[in-house]
């Protein structure tokens, strides 16, 4: 295959419409062979379930080894090294980069889904995910003001090609694990939902291979969901946004065609309509992601193409997930109970973590400006 | 006027890169370490009406921004 045309087509307007279509059609069919409602592709609902299956939170209804999420790293490494732009590089103020994923992965888990999960919720219905993306929109324009004001974390390195390989490996592992299912001890890991939505997901190989298909074609198009605001916000460029647009069309299609299409606001599936923290939950979330430089999808997109620092946000993201849940942190869904609707939401203590967080994302991008001394 | 992008994370390249172009700038040499800097670059370089052209360096590229 000719790599130059495919690179150019990939990098044109109709390439990106294509991906985000295709995403928009494979997520909801993720759903439709097991994964939960709504679910098709989250990868902060993902990485939690990992965490849990791994015993790093007990939270009993969400730990699977999600095979997507290892797809994506490696898909993104099989691609980077066949268009040859795998390039191992690392050191910008990798701590922060970390801090920013734990606080996106807290903001994430009170609203209940990452940016593309906000995307597939809209596609099946959930209205909530408009007071999430509206958050979103509110955190990007709010990151958008630092970068303008010379927000940066410092220029990384290049480093040795096996130390850009080391999410990949961490991935491989975490396949490895799923495969083979070891129980550690009596009451240890491996964890493996019976019940809830960590219990709910589509054949391995199939989640594997979307997996991987996702992560091949988003390392080529850069796709993702933050930048696509940012873009249209800061350079007023539609390039990424109209992506996204065709990823909602397209599975808002696909779902009616499946009949996974339930409209409303309340006891939405694995949500919650809190409207405040709904939307509170994703303006940390989307300030973080501004800060960090990409969504958490480009996170392990990039982690996988050799970037050690978008590797340490998903450690942080992982981290995040672990705390989110030992520390009641992460919302709990709307639920029906003696017929009656309970509407779901954080606890006192997520609400605090939201609050602290987006203290914390406030001063990283208020200190760390600098002059652009790089324009003579 | 000269640019080095390199080691930064998107969208800092754009965003310095837009930042001279509105100085005025009407002719720019930008260094980017990467295929998505150097098409982001490129593509806001090409809606603020300059011409692109690409030359790689090694593993870098430069680029040559010229306004019409």
């Amino acid at each position: 295959m000719a790599i130059q045309p495919v690179s150019r087509f990939l990098a044109s307007r109709q390439g990106i419409i294509l991906i985000g279509a295709i995403i928009g059609i494979l997520a909801p069919l993720l759903q439709k062979f097991g994964n939960p409602a709504n679910m098709g592709i989250c990868v902060a609902c993902f990485e939690r379930d990992i965490v849990g299956a791994l015993g790093l939170h007990r939270a009993a209804v969400v730990q699977y080894i999600r095979p997507e999420i290892p797809g994506f790293i490696l898909g993104s490494l099989m691609a980077a090294f066949y268009f040859k732009d795998f390039r191992a590089r690392t050191g910008s103020a990798p701590l922060v980069r970390f801090v920013l994923g734990f606080c996106a992965m807290v903001g994430a888990l009170v609203f209940l889904g990452c940016p593309w999960r906000a995307l597939l919720r809209l596609a099946g219905g959930d209205l909530n995910a408009i007071l999430g993306l509206t958050g979103l929109t509110i955190g990007v324009a709010i990151g958008d003001q630092f970068l303008k004001h010379g927000y940066t974390l410092g220029r990384s390195r290049p480093t040795y090609a096996s130390a850009g390989l080391v999410m990949p490996a961490l991935s491989l592992g975490l396949l490895l694990l799923l495969f083979f299912a070891p129980r550690f001890s009596a009451n240890g890991p491996i964890f493996f939902s019976e019940m809830g939505p960590g219990s709910m997901h589509a054949p391995v190989i199939m989640s594997l291979a979307v997996g991987l298909i996702v992560g091949i074609i988003a390392q080529r198009t850069r796709f993702c969901t933050m930048g696509s605001i940012r873009d249209v916000l800061l350079v007023r460029d539609l390039h990424l946004m109209s992506g996204i647009i065709a990823l909602t069309i397209a599975a808002f299609a696909t779902n009616l065609i499946l009949g996974q299409v339930h409209v409303g606001f309340s006891a939405q599936p694995v949500a919650h309509s809190n409207h405040l923290w709904n939307l509170l939950g994703m303006v940390l979330a989307g300030l973080a992601f501004v800060l960090a430089g990409g969504c958490p999808g480009r996170q392990l997109i990039l982690s996988g193409e050799g970037d050690g620092d978008a590797a340490i946000f998903v450690l942080g993201m992982l981290t995040g997930a672990a705390f989110a849940h030992n520390f009641a942190l992460a919302s709990g869904p709307d639920a029906l109970v003696d017929g009656a609707l309970k509407v779901g939401g954080p606890s006192i203590w997520g609400m605090w973590a939201v609050a602290i967080g987006l203290v914390i994302c406030l001063l990283i991008g208020w200190t760390m400006r600098e002059k652009i001394e790089e324009v003579r | 006027m000269h640019i080095d992008t390199c080691g930064l994370s998107c969208p800092e390249p754009v965003i310095q890169t837009m930042k001279a172009i509105n100085t005025g700038a009407q002719s720019l040499r930008v260094l980017v370490d990467n295929t998505t800097a150097m098409e982001n670059v490129k593509r806001m370089a090409n809606s603020k009406g300059f011409t692109v052209t690409m030359e790689p360096q090694g593993e870098l590229f430069v680029l040559h921004l010229n306004k019409v």
